[in-house]
């Protein structure tokens, strides 16, 4: 198993999808860092968009994710409702 | 001379106010924890109020409603000041573009006759019942408890003028100024809205805010907004008139995220204790009797024979809808 990332800014928009990235993943390992907050995660990571409009309350589109993402690492699929990572040879 | 880049992490010394660290832990708070939280002022008030002297200037005893903490009436939209007006620039950005739009091709002509004057004489002189929302939640703001309840509430009551302005907007694009001196008559003589005016002006000299939060918010908003800007607005663009729709698109947006505000506020109140329960069921059991009676006349200018299965579908919508909430009715 090889690990997946994805990095965001750290400000107030990311916060509650990294909260909520964290609840999703149990296994997934914050790093933070000066201004940005990295996530580590063995394997895969998902992204829900129920669990963000959860905590922001408001509708959310996985796109807003783009505004404030730095970099992330690993096979992507997304459709409307989540955004995963994952290494799938 | 050589420089080495390197970058230092600095740990603030506090992540956020005291008040909020205490209930949500040392981490950073959004706006709207840091907005709302233990805001309202809960000792040390000068003197009583003379004309209350036995409550203080702020009290948990102006409703019978009784809360172990009263920021659990909190908002799913996390409205503070900036989001909610954000939001409601947008919104209003929207709604003038579609009346500037409509004003400029003169595109009320083409509504049908019988279409506009049923816009005239149900919709126009609604804003009237709108101020008397205005006032509810003014009050509720006002006296209410909590700063997680009496925010929301003063947005809404704001929301309440805005649309009395899109409803007399209406009534000018419609007919010009006279459509406003007719529905004002139409609000004081005719005997198509002296129930509702009744109801409203009932609810004008309730004194317990959470009453009138549940007769305001919940049962005359709950049956009316369905009512006037789903099934009467279907019926305006199936049968030509949507240009009309164009014009309450704004209601009936607000309709559906303020409803889902106020259910988070009732289902919140009645699951905290069998006593809250009862008692909010009966205020919308009794509310509910003056407001269909008071909605019955105006729906049957609206919908002519189709009035009574409308009328049946919404109150059974909005039956379904409270008992969803824990309310026993």
């Amino acid at each position: 198993m090889s690990t997946v990332f994805i990095a965001f800014q750290t400000n107030d928009d990311t916060r509650p999808i990294v909260e909520s990235i964290l609840a999703d993943n149990p296994h997934a390992v914050l790093d933070e860092q000066p201004a940005m907050v990295k996530i580590n995660a063995e394997g895969s990571l998902v992204i829900k968009r129920e669990s963000i409009e959860e905590r922001i309350g408001r509708s959310f589109d996985l796109q807003e994710l783009q505004i404030n993402l730095i970099t992330i690492s690993g096979h992507l699929d997304e459709d409307d409702d989540q955004f995963s990572l994952s290494w799938k040879n | 001379m050589h420089i080495d880049l390197r970058t230092v992490a600095i740990k603030p010394v506090r992540q956020t106010f005291d008040h909020i660290a205490r209930r949500f832990g040392d981490k950073p708070a959004s706006r709207y924890q840091e907005g709302t939280y233990d805001l309202q002022q809960t000792d040390i008030f000068h003197y009583r109020p003379l004309w209350e002297p036995e409550l203080q200037l702020f009290d948990t005893r102006r409703t019978k409603v009784q809360m172990k903490d009263w920021y659990a009436l909190k908002d799913p939209r996390q409205f503070y000041y900036g989001a909610y007006t954000i939001a409601r620039a947008r919104q209003q950005e929207a709604a003038e573009s579609n009346f500037e739009m409509i004003e400029e091709r003169g595109l009320a002509e083409s509504i049908p006759a019988d279409l506009k004057q049923i816009a005239l004489d149900v919709l126009v002189p609604m804003r009237h019942a709108e101020w008397g929302g205005n006032m509810g939640n003014s009050f509720i703001s006002a006296y209410g408890y909590g700063t997680a309840i009496t925010q929301p509430c003063l947005y809404h009551a704001m929301d309440h003028l805005a649309v009395a302005q899109y409803l007399t907007h209406i009534g000018l694009v419609l007919n010009g100024p006279e459509a406003l001196d007719t529905a004002k008559e139409a609000w004081m003589n005719s005997a198509l809205w002296q129930p509702l005016r009744r109801h409203v002006e009932n609810v004008l000299v309730v004194q317990d805010w959470f009453e009138i939060f549940v007769a305001q918010n919940l049962v005359l908003e709950g049956l009316s907004y369905p009512l006037f800007y789903d099934y009467l607005d279907s019926e305006f663009s199936a049968n030509g008139g949507t240009v009309i729709s164009m014009m309450t698109r704004f209601m009936a947006e607000w309709a559906s995220e303020t409803s889902k505000w106020v259910d988070a506020q009732i289902k919140v109140a009645a699951a905290e204790s069998p006593e809250n329960k009862a008692l909010i069921s009966n205020w919308v059991k009794q509310y509910r009797t003056s407001v269909l009676e008071a909605l019955t006349p105006l729906v049957h200018r609206s919908f002519g024979d189709k009035a009574d299965s409308v009328f049946a579908e919404v109150t059974d919508q909005f039956n379904a809808r409270c008992t969803k909430l824990g309310l026993a009715i």
